[in-house]
């Protein structure tokens, strides 16, 4: 959805046309990764028949045919002022306070558990980010992680992870 | 008939009121899609026996087909991109202050679609597995490459885009052990990339984390209109329907080809609007109420997303990514999607069928009911809905494998999922492809084994050459249309 990133000129961020160019070139390198590897692999006609590295080779392959096509395409999207926006900087600001506290998240299931961190993380998010008061914040979060430990560790006995330092112990869980 | 004694257990019944209920929910809330839904969900049906987790998972699907439309006539928001031409419609009859009627329409025409798809898939999948039995290597490669032609060749995107992201999937199905040989393929030393990458983890990133962050960046703010939905509003707008008989036959055609065919439930909601547009009387009218143009997108977008199964069952290749998930759930549960299906597994089989009439069903009724209560849903503020769906997309993508690289590959995948989003790089044919990447790679080593690498095998007799034509023509259309139009316009000079 190019539409989605238009901007007027008094916004300024991230140009459509930077983007179009950085995602061409990084999946250039994944087309080249992935030929080369197969290629080392064995990418020839095996005596039993056609190697491991046979057909990832040419999906290699394809995959730098098609980025250096976009690679061209992304040069013609315009860059000046008015340009097309990827993103502006505000944008991109709320998507990094999506995904920075997701990956405090998820490091954090490590430490105490998938219930404890899911507990803190929507708390969290609702009071930084939503303006909740603490206590309203702290039942949701609450609230989601007891549903999540009925439906999962009772009901379909589903284990998830509980961390190095188990807080859920004391439950016999 | 069989199929219904199958499916009318008590237990089964249940299951499939909650499938339906959970799909609603899955299609209201922006994020989570019925990709998405069915492939959280899916782990935790391991356990089922596999028709009752099959009714369970394809009535998620169902609901969130019919649930789509809540939030594109009342907020204005489409909660899938199927629905996005239900919003031309449907949001100015709710300012109006006749949501009830678009609503009624909405949910009557997605289940007309989804009706006529299931009669023709009970007709037509048996026939088209009977075929298939004949089916070699070849024929099968000649299939999948069919299916990823029509990708590059009727996607809205542009072709290399399309291109780079249907390859990606398939280097992502590469990595891992390789079936045949046993080598390590593109693991770089990484124990971790020994597992390969599940497409599970791929849709729950691409398709959850990914809408979540677009969402987050858009700064959603909801402001809906209320519906009120009685029986009379429902029997009214009935009365009227009759009357779009031309538009409904149309947008079923759309809709059941572009199933079939991977194009999806998307372009045919897109393309049935335009269509009706042009053909009928009140045309020039649409995009202000008209209550046609909530019928047309709707129908078409029921009856993609039905008709998607078609191939799935028959041929072992699914038409849209929540097919692909569910084909995806069939292997785990053992059973090896295609022809033979048919055979071996007729309870399966003619059980999910006849799921597909009872959870279509079952989703009329609930939507027409419950109305109020899943637009209660959306008048939860965002700051609440993102991280509980955050968490849940990464208890699913743990559970798949009990593995906790998972969640943070569902992170990156998010990441991949939002720029290619905003980029126009499509997510189905990744997934598709990252679905079916090992049987193509399989079908096509098998071919090259029989014919001793020479190419030619994919014309050797006429089937299999049929279908490789069809499918070069389906790659190379955007070019031949271009030829025949300006050929015409020469002609016409002349």
């Amino acid at each position: 959805m190019s539409e989605r990133g238009s901007g007027t000129s008094a916004e300024s961020g991230i140009s459509q046309r930077s983007a179009e160019l950085v995602v061409a070139l990084l999946t250039l390198a994944a087309g080249i990764t992935v030929a080369v590897a197969s290629y080392k692999l064995g990418a020839r006609w095996g005596s039993d028949g056609p190697q491991a590295g046979y057909f990832p080779f040419y999906i290699g392959l394809l995959i730098c045919i098609g980025s250096i096509a976009n690679f061209v395409a992304g040069l013609r999207v315009n860059a000046g002022a008015g340009g097309l926006l990827f993103v502006h900087w505000a944008g991109l600001r709320r998507v990094a306070a999506v995904l920075l506290p997701a990956m405090v998240y998820v490091a954090g299931i490590y430490l105490v558990g998938i219930y404890v961190s899911s507990m803190f993380y929507i708390a969290a998010f609702m009071v930084l980010l939503g303006k909740y008061r603490i206590w309203k914040s702290v039942v949701i979060g609450f609230s989601v992680s007891l549903v999540l430990f009925l439906m999962f560790e009772i009901w379909f006995q589903v284990l998830l992870p509980k961390g190095a330092y188990n807080i859920l112990s004391f439950v016999g869980h | 008939m069989h199929g219904f004694s199958v499916v009318l257990t008590p237990y089964n019944l249940v299951l499939m009121f909650v499938g339906v209920f959970l799909g609603i929910i899955v299609g209201v809330l922006p994020g989570l899609g019925g990709a998405n839904g069915v492939a959280i969900l899916l782990p935790l049906t391991f356990s089922m026996p596999p028709t009752s987790a099959i009714v369970m998972l394809s009535c998620i699907y169902w609901g969130a087909l019919f649930g789509g439309a809540i939030t594109s006539i009342l907020f204005n928001i489409p909660g899938e991109p199927w629905s996005v031409a239900t919003t031309f419609d449907g949001y100015p009859m709710a300012q109006q202050g006749k949501a009830g009627e678009a609503l009624t329409a909405s949910f009557t025409a997605s289940f007309f679609g989804a009706l006529v798809a299931i009669i023709m898939i009970t007709f037509i999948a048996p026939v088209v597995a009977n075929f298939a039995l004949e089916f070699g290597p070849p024929e099968f490669f000649a299939v999948y490459f069919l299916t990823f032609c029509s990708f590059i060749g009727m996607g809205k995107e542009p072709p290399f885009k399309i291109l780079v992201a249907m390859m990606l999937g398939f280097a992502l199905a590469a990595v891992g052990i390789d079936i045949v040989t046993g080598q390590l393929r593109l693991t770089f030393g990484f124990t971790e990339l020994l597992r390969g990458f599940n497409f599970l983890i791929a849709v729950i990133g691409l398709f959850g984390i990914g809408e979540i962050l677009l969402s987050m960046e858009e700064g959603l703010s909801f402001s809906g209109k209320t519906a009120k939905l009685n029986m009379k509003i429902v029997l009214e707008t009935w009365k009227k329907l009759p009357r779009f008989w031309g538009t409904a036959i149309r947008s079923t055609i759309i809709g059941c080809w572009l199933g079939i065919t991977p194009g999806g439930a998307t372009p045919a909601s897109f393309m049935a609007y335009g269509i009706a547009k042009r053909t009928s009387p009140n045309g020039a009218k649409f995009g202000t109420g008209e209550l046609e143009g909530v019928v047309a997108p709707e129908i078409a977008n029921n009856s993609a997303g039905t008709s998607a199964l078609l191939p799935m069952l028959a041929l072992g290749i699914p038409g849209s990514p929540t097919a692909a998930v569910l084909l995806g759930g069939l292997l785990i549960w053992g059973l090896q999607p295609g022809p033979l299906l048919f055979v071996e597994q007729k309870d399966f089989v003619w059980g999910l069928i006849a799921s597909m009439y009872l959870g279509n069903l079952a989703s009329l009724i609930l939507v027409l009911t419950c109305v109020p209560f899943f637009a209660a849903i959306l008048k939860i503020p965002f700051s609440i809905i993102a991280p509980v769906i955050v968490v849940i997309c990464a208890v699913g993508a743990f559970t798949v494998n009990n593995a906790m690289g998972d969640i943070w590959y569902m992170l990156i995948f998010g990441v991949i999922g939002y720029a290619f989003k905003k980029l126009d790089y499509p997510l189905a044919p990744l997934v598709l492809a990252l679905v079916l990447g090992d049987n193509a790679e399989s079908a096509f080593r098998q071919s090259m084994l029989i014919s001793q690498g020479d190419v030619r095998v994919f014309f050797s007799n006429s089937l299999v050459g049929s279908i490789t034509g069809l499918a070069l023509l389906a790659l190379f259309w955007p070019l031949i249309a271009r030829m025949i139009a300006k050929a015409k316009g020469e002609l016409a000079k002349q």
